[in-house]
């Protein structure tokens, strides 16, 4: 994997839902890395500007939910001079693909990202077989 | 540049990336000396000072750093990524690398007095204007 190249702006995607929200504010995709260990998935998402606070995460049918909250009032009386990009929620869900042990899923938020861990249940773990 | 093949993802990414930073990277073309788009940048008006806003998620303090004068600022650093091995990768949107940005400003700034702040993925400068550039109130005699 290429390290050193030279970082790019990566354009926000902005969250797809059928519904509207009554508030008109903007949400927006995190972007997410996923990997799978032995033992869990690990999930890290990157939103800038979320306190740890503001972040809600849920698991729901097999369905991961993660929310992180802007604080817009940070915004407040500032006036805008030159724009490259634009502010907002985040939320973004996942389909699990395996069982996940919910009462152990671990958080933690560092300088804007999210690295969430998810333990899979004991079924769910690979079981090497031995052949006699 | 060499290019090697040994990673398909990235070569076909890197190809992406660079298109794309053809196309976005006319900001303030005819101003500044940028050496890249990233990171990017929003500067709102506080006072009589500048207020910018850089979104830099996932960056170690120790690896960015900051530099200022008269009108231009630096900003550069790098983002790591640090991975266990042997894991089996799902997703990867995240890009790591080296940065490097100057973003030259319509104002002459207080370099002395600049501040900046790195908070929640978020560095913030606070860029007051230096004295000698700021409108002066003209007394008629």
């Amino acid at each position: 994997m290429a390290t050193n190249q030279e970082l790019q702006v990566q354009k926000k995607r902005e969250l797809d839902e059928k519904e509207e929200t009554t508030i008109a504010a903007r949400v927006f995709l995190p972007n997410a890395d996923i990997y799978e260990t032995q033992d869990a998935l690990r999930v890290i998402l990157e939103m800038p500007g979320v306190e740890k606070d503001n972040v809600e995460v849920h698991v729901e049918e097999g369905v991961l939910n993660v929310a992180g909250r802007l604080d817009l009032s940070k915004y407040k009386g500032l006036q805008p001079l030159y724009t490259e990009y634009n502010i907002g929620h985040y939320s973004r869900s996942f389909r699990l693909s395996s069982k996940i042990d919910q009462s152990k899923i671990g958080a933690e938020m560092n300088d804007g990202v999210l690295s969430l861990t998810l333990p899979k249940v004991e079924e769910a773990k690979l079981q090497t077989i031995k052949v006699k | 540049m060499i290019t090697t093949f040994a990673d398909t993802f990235d070569t076909l990414f890197n190809l992406q990336r660079a298109l794309q930073a053809r196309a976005a990277s006319d900001w303030l073309q005819n101003q500044t000396t940028s050496q890249g788009p990233f990171p990017p940048i929003n500067v709102f008006q506080q006072g009589d000072a500048l207020l910018a806003i850089i979104e830099l998620p996932g960056i170690d303090k120790k690896d960015l750093q900051i530099q200022a004068k008269e009108n231009t600022i630096r900003i550069s650093g790098k983002k790591a990524a640090s991975y266990p091995e042997g894991v089996s990768v799902h997703r990867r949107e995240r890009s790591f690398g080296e940065f490097d940005r100057t973003i030259s400003l319509p104002v002459q700034l207080d370099a002395d007095s600049i501040k900046a702040e790195y908070r929640d993925g978020i560095l913030a400068l606070f860029l007051p204007r230096s004295e000698r550039d700021k409108p002066r109130a003209v007394k008629i005699s």
